[in-house]
């Protein structure tokens, strides 16, 4: 039932889409308009769900028929039980909470896996922006000033890496993006995807 | 004045005449179909008044029953037989609109305990040959969906494609959702909550005082003694619908502004606009509403408590729901705050639920799921076009 009228999402996206299985139950964290849910829902086959913080993007998404809530990843995904999802879905989402590692926890308590891109922090311009211009980077992945950034929790892949150790969750596998969108070779070392890696994708399970 | 009071002859006529014998399609249940109720009796016979709208596909899979509130009835979509009004959602319900009649079969029945053709305190009680009065049972949310499951039985349709209200109207939806989960393949509950607060009773209650406290109540049998409570029904509508709409709407409308006069009176006359609005308000509800009836909904929806009657555990009245709901709420509603949806959206996500939630940003209070609300629509639309996909109903044309 895919919709020819639906444009292709942004690659992120359909990275995002190639690590779901055909058929399987999906949370969406953080879903924005809903373009990743009706991608998957049609592309994917998949039952998929959305949380939504923002009311704009919530109401947009029930208009267009997709099954989403307006709510908050921070406290909403406590009302979750275990196992109720085959996979959790975090785009771009991560360093806009406050608790980035109980939200990582809930996600693989709630999922069988879970799915997670974040812009990487690590990246060379923003090394670059900090050493040479002293400044908060603000890049075309990362629009905003320091004041009035719902970024909070910014990391990089390496940070990310260490973090899943802690909450004992193993990677299964990790795209890293460079600036143009285009993923990274997979031999490379982790050095090199926390230095050229624009945005990363994480697909981890319990 | 004659004709103003033949005028209102005209109406009470017409209003007495709709109790027992209305003008829209009316379902009878004989004494071998009797109604059980949560007070522990049965009524029969009895009879429920609904319309319709639409047209019911080949395999009856297009069905939606509409749910009214307090004050509501089954004239949803067409000219009211009463008032000569247009019927109270035609914002939302008809041909093209979020609710499409071009597409779905909407049924839309007056509520049990109601005055517009449905068995309540008005109708005639066949046991004594006069009316019900407060001898009819107290009736409750679940009673009233137990009636309209009777009717969408009697009409030989096993699944609703969707049940959809707000308010009072709402509280049915989730009734349904929870008592008959099979039979709704979705679920559209607006403004509303799985129980009636606290607050909510209380403003109740001084309704119900006021038209008991009227001489012409006459402990209820006023249709025997030729009285009607007409100044403690039109009291309680003024009281009620203060709490529908939300105080910057009032202000917005009405200020402080004086009524067809330059300076206060230094009286009791109706000085301020909000006044004079109010007066006309429960005025006007007087000519096409029975006080009695009044007492009966207003009592249901005090009762209604979900989660009541699963142990105190609302999730547990969802669970293994197969049926996809779409919450809603307005951010300025005070009798049905957001925060009452989020408890049902809570419910619903602990059983795993297919559930959408939208809070509609608007400042004209509970009334808003009545008004011309684009969020509301939009909503409505892409939930039950996206329900409607899956459930394999033809869009209208061919092309969603």
């Amino acid at each position: 039932m895919a919709n020819p009228h639906l444009p292709e999402p942004r690659l992120d996206l359909r990275l995002i889409a190639d690590l779901v299985d055909r058929g399987s139950r999906v949370l969406d964290v953080g879903c924005g308009d809903g373009a990743l849910l009706a991608f998957l829902n049609g592309a994917r086959g998949v039952d998929g769900r959305g949380i939504e913080i923002s009311q704009a993007g919530v109401n947009e998404c029930v208009a267009r028929g997709l099954s989403v809530i307006q709510g908050d990843a921070d406290t909403d995904l406590a009302e979750y039980p275990d196992d109720s999802f085959d996979y959790v879905i975090l785009s771009q989402t991560l360093q806009a909470t406050r608790e980035p590692k109980r939200v990582l926890e809930h996600l693989l308590r709630i999922g069988r896996r879970a799915i997670v891109s974040f812009p990487n922090f690590g990246h060379w311009r923003v090394r670059m922006s900090l050493l040479f211009k002293g400044r908060m980077p603000v890049t075309e992945n990362l629009p905003y000033s320091w004041y009035d950034t719902p970024n909070i929790h910014f990391c990089t892949i390496r940070d990310f890496v260490a973090t899943t150790r802690e909450i004992d969750a193993k990677v299964e596998r990790a795209v890293a993006l460079d600036a143009a969108g285009k993923p990274i070779p997979l031999n490379a070392p982790w050095a090199f995807w926390n230095i050229f890696g624009e945005q990363a994708v994480f697909l981890l399970r319990r | 004045m004659t004709f103003e009071r033949d005028k209102d002859q005209a109406a009470d006529l017409q209003r007495q005449r709709e109790i027992d014998h209305p003008s829209s399609a009316v379902a009878l249940f004989g004494t071998d179909e009797p109604l059980h109720l949560d007070a522990g009796t049965a009524i029969a016979p009895w009879q429920i008044a609904y319309q319709t709208y639409g047209t019911l596909n080949a395999d009856k899979s297009n069905a939606i029953l509409l749910c009214h509130a307090l004050t509501g009835d089954q004239h949803a979509a067409n000219v009211h037989p009463v008032t000569g009004k247009p019927g109270w959602w035609t914002t939302l319900v008809g041909p093209g609109r979020p609710v499409d009649t071009d597409r779905f079969f909407v049924i839309c029945a007056n509520v049990l305990g109601g005055c517009m053709g449905t068995t309540g305190p008005a109708s005639l009680n066949p046991q004594t040959g006069r009316v019900y009065g407060l001898d009819l049972p107290v009736v409750t949310i679940a009673d009233m969906v137990r009636s309209q499951a009777m009717l969408v039985d009697r009409l030989g349709i096993d699944t609703l494609f969707a049940v959809v209200g707000g308010s009072m109207g709402g509280m049915q939806v989730l009734q349904w959702a929870a008592s008959r989960p099979e039979r709704v393949f979705a679920a559209v509950p607006i403004a509303t909550g799985a129980r009636h607060s606290s607050q909510n009773i209380a403003f109740h209650e001084v309704g119900r005082q006021a038209i008991m406290a009227d001489p012409d109540w006459r402990s209820g049998r006023y249709l025997d003694a030729g009285t009607r409570p007409s100044k403690g029904l039109s009291v309680a509508r003024m009281a009620a619908h203060i709490t529908y709409m939300s105080e910057q709407a009032l202000h917005r409308k009405f200020g402080r502004n004086l009524q067809d006069r330059p300076t206060l009176t230094f009286g009791f006359d109706a000085d301020f606009q909000i006044e004079s609005y109010l007066r006309h308000q429960g005025l006007s509800f007087v000519d096409r509403f029975d006080a009695n009836s009044y007492l009966y909904v207003t009592r249901a929806m005090d009762y209604f408590d979900l989660s009541a009657d699963h142990d105190g555990v609302l999730a547990r009245a969802f669970q293994g729901t197969k049926t996809r709901f779409c919450v809603v709420s307005f951010t300025s509603d005070w009798l049905f705050p957001t925060r009452e949806s989020r408890i049902v959206v809570h419910a619903l996500n602990a059983v795993a639920a297919n559930v959408s939630f939208v809070e509609v940003e608007t400042d004209r209070g509970h009334d808003s799921f009545l008004l011309d609300e684009p969020e509301l629509f939009r909503t409505v639309r892409g939930f039950l076009s996206g329900a409607a996909r899956a459930r394999g109903i033809a869009p209208p044309g061919g092309s969603d």
